[in-house]
């Protein structure tokens, strides 16, 4: 699923990047994966639809980045976009001047109510509150037990007696005020939104105990339900906002967008685990991407986006093709590269990346890059642009100037003077474009590979390969080319 | 922002799934005509778009739900599309479905319930061992969820309300030793049968899988012998639900497929996907929780239910 996403993406819009606009046709295409994607999320159908008529919107007449690819721009509008609708209005908790703050919980049964109102109470027990805890779920065998017993666990007060809910839940909050505790929660039975016995029963202790929040516990693996059961505990009980539980499992979880979507009101916590503590404030940007399904490609993007100046690159990529590089455009592009984080960093965030791969970059020493950009920079200008002049006794100048030896400027120099012969037979005498940035798509994978050239330069192979997309021109070379941060894949 | 979504869900009358037959019915005269027209059963996209939805809104899945796209564009609807969608939904599901009581000579059967937190485990044992105890057999219950607080008091509770017999332990107790102890109850009563229930736990963990592995071969060894091993999954769950069955298929050997909360909006058909990908049958769902609310599964009704929302 997620290779298949995103090599679909990849693929997407390779022959129309130089039009330097996103098309109808190719916003189309993208956003129908974009809606498997959603659909396979669990996200619930009329919540998708609604979701990519925002993105859409948000994406229409918007120009072509200069650093990303057409599917990596559709991508980053689908994650802003989720983000957004995820994070929008968080809801801050503010406590009752007149305490006790009272906090009601409800929702299906076996979203988990019960855990969550322990997990709540060792949260604001953490916040220095004194919490209260009610068990009004009478329905459940031993649900008041269990609760007990969490209770016990978090060092948390339960109230309960053998009456009803809604008494039970009454005289708990009044009971919690004469104690002078000051955060109340009270735990629910687990209902259906079409059993209207149990929703006036709920809505009923909602009226005698005047929540300052309703939150609605919804559990990830959720499926298209979501929506039909977060609408009708909103209607019943105007919710404050969503905890969402079961997060550490391995659903993709768009039950959270959909809820989200349908009541508007914020996801507050969420529950990632079975043990008291494994319990947080929402991260939106999180739940985004693991709707998406792309994992860190996303950061990726970002990073790229941020930091990657496509002028330089395109520059020296220009200047590549001229033949006129010159150490100072190699030091530029090293350090574009660098500053994405050590290229191990980076591999490990790209899907379909090999072992190997990884292995390899994880074998650029950082220390070698370092010393290159030493050397480099005890070079004069002019050295810099004409390396034939430096002699002999430059060469010792430039050692003791950068803390490094004679053999390693040496070594520095002749790896340049080879590239730049290369450089110069892909691109001398070859003014179209395309066919030498096909060559040059595959020296990059060359580069990739970490043949042919030695540790900085591969380093900028991966510099050249960012370039790719801002200068754009589909060549013959149909073969992966290069393209975007991302990688060829390899099998 | 966000206030986007809700603008727009908040205008709809209904999210709930609509009626396909519903809709289908005013489509009908329309399709009949096409029908007449082409001479083969070709279908329009809007009448394709309105069983995708139907299909989507179920939990049937992406892949699922293409496949029969794909039959309905290939092979038309000759006796109509709701016939035709039927008929490919109860293709999926003709797996063998009877329930084993029986254990060879001189063992115990055992009944073990897997599935993930919160589902109706416990619940449906309850309302199985009524079942079994209506049926004049005797029954032992193990409390093998020793992790969730309460949950041996809640199965007890069970007990006490059918007359069966349980067996349980310590909180934290080894779940293995707990239907280890059961067996021995139930051979030397001469019982003549033990439901297991197990912890409620995530798929995606390699080390509660293995547990779980552990407490099935336990209840496996003589004097017991597994003889259908029960996922119970909620009829809320979404896709999430095949990976669930694929990792309690590996682990615990799954038989079965109990669909619980059947009573609520939710229809459950992620079922179809499991069946089809992985060849487990349901054969029970839940339909309430009264300790009757538990009945055989009928794919005609089922299908019907999915479909006439």
């Amino acid at each position: 699923m997620f290779d298949a996403l995103s090599e679909r993406f990849e693929r997407l819009g390779t022959s129309l990047r130089s039009r330097g606009r996103l098309s109808e046709a190719d916003l189309d295409e993208a956003l129908s994966e974009v809606r498997s994607a959603l659909l396979e999320a669990d996200v619930e159908l009329g919540v998708v639809r609604a979701f990519l008529e925002a993105v859409r919107e948000r994406l229409s007449g918007e120009t072509l980045s200069q650093s990303l690819s057409p599917g990596q721009q559709v991508i980053k509008a689908v994650n802003e976009q989720l983000i957004e609708v995820l994070g929008g209005s968080a809801l801050k908790v503010t406590y009752a001047s007149k305490p006790p703050t009272v906090i009601l919980l409800a929702g299906l049964q076996g979203a988990g109510k019960t855990t969550t109102a322990a997990k709540l109470a060792a949260w604001f027990k953490q916040q220095g509150r004194q919490p209260y805890l009610i068990a009004a779920d009478l329905q459940r065998p031993a649900a008041v037990e269990q609760l007990r017993v969490l209770g016990a666990q978090v060092g948390v007060d339960v109230f309960s007696e053998s009456s009803s809910p809604i008494d039970v839940a009454r005289h708990g909050v009044k009971e919690a005020t004469r104690l002078g505790r000051d955060v109340v929660i009270i735990d629910t039975a687990g209902r259906l939104s079409i059993d209207e016995a149990l929703m006036d029963e709920v809505r009923s202790i909602s009226r005698v105990t005047s929540p300052h929040y309703t939150f609605l516990v919804i559990d990830a693996v959720t499926g298209q339900d979501a929506v039909v059961t977060a609408r009708a505990f909103h209607e019943t009980l105007a919710l404050s906002g969503i905890i969402v539980t079961k997060l550490d499992y391995d659903a993709r979880g768009g039950a959270v967008l959909s809820a989200r979507g349908v009541v508007g009101r914020p996801v507050v916590f969420a529950s990632t685990g079975e043990k008291m503590d494994d319990f947080e404030l929402f991260h939106p940007d999180r739940m985004a991407s693991r709707i998406l399904g792309m994992g860190d490609v996303l950061s990726l993007i970002e990073q790229a986006e941020q930091k990657m100046d496509s002028d330089v690159i395109a520059e020296g990529a220009g200047r590549m093709m001229s033949g006129t590089f010159t150490l100072d455009d190699f030091l530029a592009q090293m350090n574009q590269v660098r500053k994405m984080g050590s290229l191990g960093g980076i591999m490990k965030m790209m899907p379909g990346v090999t072992k190997e791969m990884r292995i390899a970059a994880s074998n650029v020493d950082e220390g070698e890059l370092n010393k290159i950009e030493a050397i480099i920079q005890s070079m004069t200008t002019r050295e810099k642009r004409e390396p034939v002049i430096i002699d002999g006794s430059r060469r010792t100048r430039i050692a003791r100037g950068s803390g490094t030896t004679v053999s390693a400027v040496n070594q520095l120099l002749k790896q340049f003077t080879e590239m730049r012969k290369m450089m110069r037979q892909m691109g001398g005498g070859m003014p179209a474009m395309p066919g030498g940035m096909g060559r040059m798509a595959n020296m990059a994978q060359k580069a990739q590979r970490g043949d042919a050239l030695p540790p900085g330069f591969e380093a900028l192979g991966a510099g050249m390969r960012s370039a790719q997309p801002a200068r754009g021109g589909g060549g013959k070379n149909k073969k992966k080319k290069g393209g975007r941060v991302t990688p060829p894949k390899q099998r | 922002m966000p206030t986007v979504l809700v603008t727009e869900l908040a205008e709809r009358p209904s999210l709930g799934a609509p009626s396909l037959a519903q809709r289908l019915r005013s489509s009908r005269s329309v399709f009949e005509r096409v029908r007449s027209l082409s001479g083969v059963g070709a279908l329009s996209n809007d009448q394709l778009e309105t069983v995708e939805e139907v299909l989507l809104r179920s939990d049937v899945g992406v892949t699922t739900t293409n496949m029969i796209l794909d039959n309905l564009r290939e092979n038309g609807a000759p006796e109509g599309i709701a016939y035709a969608v039927r008929a490919s939904l109860l293709d999926s599901l003709n797996a063998e479905r009877s329930v084993v009581t029986t254990a060879e000579s001189g063992r115990v059967p055992v009944w073990l319930f897997v599935g993930v937190n919160g589902v109706g485990k416990t619940t449906t044992i309850g309302k199985l061992a009524k079942r079994q105890i209506d049926a004049g057999r005797s029954v032992v219950l193990a409390a093998g969820d020793t992790f969730r607080a309460a949950a041996a008091d809640q199965l007890e509770q069970w007990a006490t309300r059918t007359g069966a017999d349980i067996v349980r332990s310590a909180e934290g107790a080894d779940p293995g030793s707990v239907v280890h102890d059961a067996l021995g109850r139930a051979a030397a009563r001469g019982a003549d049968i033990v439901l297991a229930d197990t912890a409620g736990r995530r798929s995606n963990s390699t080390n509660l899988l293995d547990e779980l592995s552990k407490v099935r071969r336990v209840a496996d060894r003589e004097p017991g012998q597994v003889v259908e091993t029960f996922m119970v999954l909620d009829a809320t769950t979404g896709q999430n639900a095949l990976s669930q069955a694929r990792e309690f298929l590996a682990a615990a050997d799954v038989t079965a497929i109990v669909l619980t909360k059947l009573d609520g909006t939710a229809r459950g058909g992620i079922v179809v996907a499991i069946e089809r990908e992985l060849g487990i049958p349901v054969k029970f769902v839940g339909i309430g929780e009264g300790v009757e609310d538990l009945i055989a599964f009928d794919p005609e009704a089922f299908v019907d239910s999915l479909l006439d929302a």
